[in-house]
């Protein structure tokens, strides 16, 4: 069979080499020498980076795995007062930056804020050898933190998943005498589980990813040694090795997975398409309300008010022509990595399916781990292989026509697009592939037996299908866009600010006041996004 | 849809790329380190006297890389930075230009400048000790040294000491001291800690303030900050409740660090590269520069800001800082190597 090679799998396989090309170009940093710094490492603080941030992939992917989908489990199948808001409001926290939440509760909790000093007040106590409170610049705070603003991602993909699954399974459980918790632990977790898996694992790649909370809480994680190997060791190769050994891991963690699942399937077949099915009542229905109450209290009503108050303090400061060139500017960027993105994570992934050849998967699963990757490393393996053809086009251009052409993609908005594209491909595949893998394989069959080739079965079967989950990855990709600062900052052109990098000037001096009106706008602009994904969600169901 | 997007997209970068890509020589691009709302009130007078405009592109980490790699086709002219090490990191990598500029050897000591151009300090900050007004005794701290006296236990707080103002420090007492020495007075100021190293200066002086600490290691420009904050009072008291200590004005003087610039050897403009350094070293910006962020003109004779002057005039260490630089690695290496910032 020559299916491997189809132009389907061909156009994957190129989509997955463009996306992958920034690893590679990290990979063929680490290959330069760097000296005794592992030696250094491995002697001193690189046993202490590796526990540190296994321990807080640990507390996030544990956090954001109950948090998420037993509040995805409430809102799509239970029925409680408030229901109706929570579906969406649960989503809000994905619009804040997680070291602004991280500034925030520094501020509130730390030794010198308000809570721990009208303790002080209220109970005499004077110094900090007095009583006991949590730390708050800690790895229990950083998780906390993370779990906070990473929840949606689980949130998003389980309750798409909840909702896809028919009304009769869940029936079949209540008349097989499962309460709303044996329903949810007997049939509706089980079948989720690929769609958590990948809000889990995006969770996870962006806790690796982080540096700037972790960074602010003085976490040793791995990724910080990795900027610290990097700037102050002044090793790039040193810390491309590092950043090559996170993607190792990354990389088994991932097939792990799906080596543990391989053989057992999760597609669905039509059935009626469910209400929600429990009824709470009395005390379950306030514990409904409360688990649903507190991550969107936490992780974004009292943020956002803090913001809101200093915002309104250091309005007329920030508010200048500037500001809406920068809003302009990401708005644009977002706007067109979102639709990029998601176009490529469609090919990508509709290729996997197609094609029989292990290389496409392999490809398309390599080509998403760059999210794990820290931006700041990213954007230089994004930024090697634009300048490299920029210098082969000017050599070409000036042995032919005499005429130095400057640098054409890089340092343009072209090079924004396509590092985002790159960087954020996890979230576009990973909402894509989990749409795919409820379609059954079935329905291709049929298609194809009807007589349509693989682009009209995609148009005419599978996009309606997977409609809310490419308007998730839409959807996403734009809010994440919106936060994104690491390949802003080097890939920029001249004179180009956008929301996140324009808040980040202030928030990098601690001058948190200051940065409250940028980072509100963010959140403002992913405010709308997030509640038009809600609705597209929850959809067809009313 | 996908045709509208591909052309949306090369629209758009077409239209991005025109700047950097116009050679006029009315212009000069700028790569920054240092954030663009604290130099942007010099370069709008650099254009207005002089017509040539400003462009910048703010960055942190990667800036060298981005500048090796885009090579002869660089579209930048100058770098600014925050501190000599990333200075150094340029030298060392061999993308700046030596610079031979009459005003510039004129106006900046020989100190604070490479010696054949390569990079030009043109403010300098110096690594103090804030102390508590109530619970430190007049001659109680005197000299980084002090810090690591077992009187100090539980009174310290800094920020992290990876942090390239605490590198710079730690390498300038290597380069008096030697490594052995500076271990174990590094060793010593970490047995005397509060708590772990966190947060920015000012987050140190605001841990004074609220009684969690007696001694902090800071930035002069912070207190300055703190003072005049007229949007968040509660921050004069933080400084009220400090005394400034200028360390080591008995011998070697006090560690201070230069904010700076370099011309790249690539540059496309370097005849108004090379105007803007010498704008940034005239009389008019030193004096913005120096009252705008509470920092020391490098230029004799510029008067500091009021603010500035109030705190008294101090010894400097006039160890070289090329010097100092150099010893950064193996400072970055001690502060693992004893877990200072666990």
């Amino acid at each position: 069979m020559t299916r491997a090679f189809d132009g389907w799998s061909l156009t994957a396989l190129i989509v997955a080499a463009l996306v992958a090309l920034p690893l590679l170009s990290v990979f063929g940093l680490a290959l330069s020498g760097s000296g005794d710094v592992w030696a250094h490492l491995v002697s001193t603080v690189l046993g202490n980076y590796i526990r540190t941030s296994l321990l807080l992939m640990l507390g996030v992917g544990v956090g954001v795995a109950v948090i998420g989908a037993g509040t995805a489990w409430l809102t799509s199948a239970c029925r409680f007062p408030g229901v109706r808001v929570f579906e969406w409001a649960l989503l809000l926290p994905l619009a804040v930056p997680a070291y602004i939440v991280a500034y925030i509760y520094t501020d509130i909790l730390e030794f010198a804020g308000p809570v721990q000093g009208a303790m002080r007040d209220l109970m005499g106590w004077k110094t900090a050898r007095d009583y006991w409170f949590p730390e708050i610049r800690s790895l229990e705070g950083a998780i906390a933190v993370m779990v906070l603003t990473l929840y949606p991602y689980v949130y998003l993909l389980a309750r798409s998943s909840f909702l896809e699954q028919t009304a009769t399974l869940l029936d079949a459980g209540r008349v097989l005498g499962n309460g709303p918790w044996r329903n949810f632990f007997r049939v509706a977790l089980p079948l989720a589980r690929p769609a958590i898996v990948v809000g889990v694992s995006l969770a996870l790649m962006e806790t690796l990813n982080d540096f700037g909370t972790v960074d602010f809480f003085a976490v040793q994680t791995f990724t910080a040694g990795i900027y610290d190997v990097w700037l102050n060791m002044n090793s790039m190769a040193g810390a491309a090795q590092l950043a090559t050994v996170l993607l190792l891991f990354v990389f088994m963690l991932i097939t792990a997975e799906r080596l543990a699942r391989r053989g057992r399937r999760f597609d669905m077949k039509a059935g009626r398409k469910k209400t929600h099915v429990h009824d709470l009542k009395g005390w379950l229905a306030v514990a409904a309300i409360l688990a649903c109450l507190l991550p969107v209290l936490f992780g974004f009503l009292l943020p956002m008010s803090v913001l809101f108050s200093h915002a309104m303090v250091f309005y007329e400061d920030s508010l200048n022509s500037g500001f809406w060139r920068h809003a302009g500017h990401s708005l644009l960027v977002s706007s067109l990595v979102a639709l990029v993105s998601t176009v490529l994570g469609l090919v990508l992934g509709y290729g996997a399916r197609l094609s029989g050849s292990v290389l496409t998967r392999y490809a398309s699963r390599v080509a998403s781990i760059g999210y794990a990757v820290p931006g700041s490393v990213l954007a230089v393996g994004i930024m090697l292989p634009l300048t490299q053809f920029d210098r082969s086009l000017n050599i070409f251009s000036t042995r032919l026509f005499d005429l130095p052409l400057g640098l054409v993609l890089s340092g343009t908005v072209f090079a924004l697009v396509y590092g985002y594209s790159a960087r954020f491909m996890a979230l576009s595949l990973g909402s894509v592939e989990s749409g795919l893998a409820r379609i059954t394989p079935s329905m291709d069959g049929a298609a194809r037996t009807l007589g349509a080739n693989r682009s009209e079965t995609l148009r005419r079967v599978h996009l309606p299908l997977l409609r809310r989950f490419l308007l998730t990855a839409i959807l996403i990709v734009f809010v994440d866009s919106m936060k994104e600062l690491p390949i802003t900052m080097l890939l920029r052109p001249f004179n180009f600010d956008t929301l996140a990098t324009y808040t980040h000037q202030f928030a990098r001096n601690e001058l948190f006041e200051e940065a409250a009106l940028g980072a509100l706008a963010i959140v403002a602009a992913g405010i709308l996004p997030v509640i038009l994904l809600s609705r597209t969600i929850t959809g067809g169901d009313r | 849809m996908k045709r509208t997007i591909s052309t949306a997209v090369i629209a758009a970068a077409m239209l991005a790329s025109v700047p950097g890509a116009r050679a006029a020589s009315e212009e000069v691009n700028l790569y920054s380190y240092r954030q663009p709302f604290l130099i942007q009130p010099m370069l709008d007078v650099f254009t207005e006297k002089t017509g040539i405009t400003v462009n910048v592109a703010y960055a942190e980490e990667g800036m060298l890389e981005r500048i090796k790699a885009e090579g002869e086709n660089t579209p930048a002219d100058a770098v600014l930075t925050a501190d000599i090490g990333r200075l150094k990191d340029m030298e060392d990598a061999g993308v700046l230009a030596a610079v031979n500029s009459e005003v510039l050897s004129e106006n900046i000591p020989a100190a604070y400048r490479h010696p054949d151009g390569y990079w030009f300090g043109l403010t300098t900050r110096a690594r103090i000790i804030f102390a508590s007004k109530d619970r430190v005794g007049a001659d109680e701290v005197t000299s980084y040294e002090d810090l690591a006296d077992p009187k100090m236990k539980g009174r310290i707080c800094i920020r992290s000491g990876k942090h390239l103002y605490n590198i710079s420090l730690i390498a300038s007492m290597i380069v008096h001291k030697g490594v052995e020495e500076t271990e174990k007075w590094l060793l010593g100021v970490k047995a005397n800690l509060a708590r772990k190293p966190q947060g920015n200066d000012r987050a140190q002086a605001k841990a004074i303030y609220e009684g969690q600490c007696d001694v902090a290691i800071a930035n002069t420009y912070y207190m300055g900050n703190m003072q005049t904050n007229d949007e968040k009072p509660e921050q004069k008291e933080w400084a009220s409740a400090i005394n400034i200590i200028f360390p080591n004005q008995g011998d070697r003087g006090t560690h201070v660090n230069i904010s700076g610039a370099a011309v790249l050897k690539h540059a496309k403009r370097k005849e108004n590269a090379v105007k803007l350094l010498e704008f940034l070293a005239s009389e008019t910006a030193q004096s913005m520069y120096a009252a705008q962020n509470f920092e020391y003109p490098v230029k004799p004779g510029v008067a500091v800001s009021e603010r500035v002057q109030s705190w008294g005039s101090f010894k400097a260490d006039t160890i070289s800082l090329s010097e100092v630089a150099k010893h950064r690695a193996e400072a970055a290496r001690m502060v693992d190597r004893i877990g200072f910032d666990q």
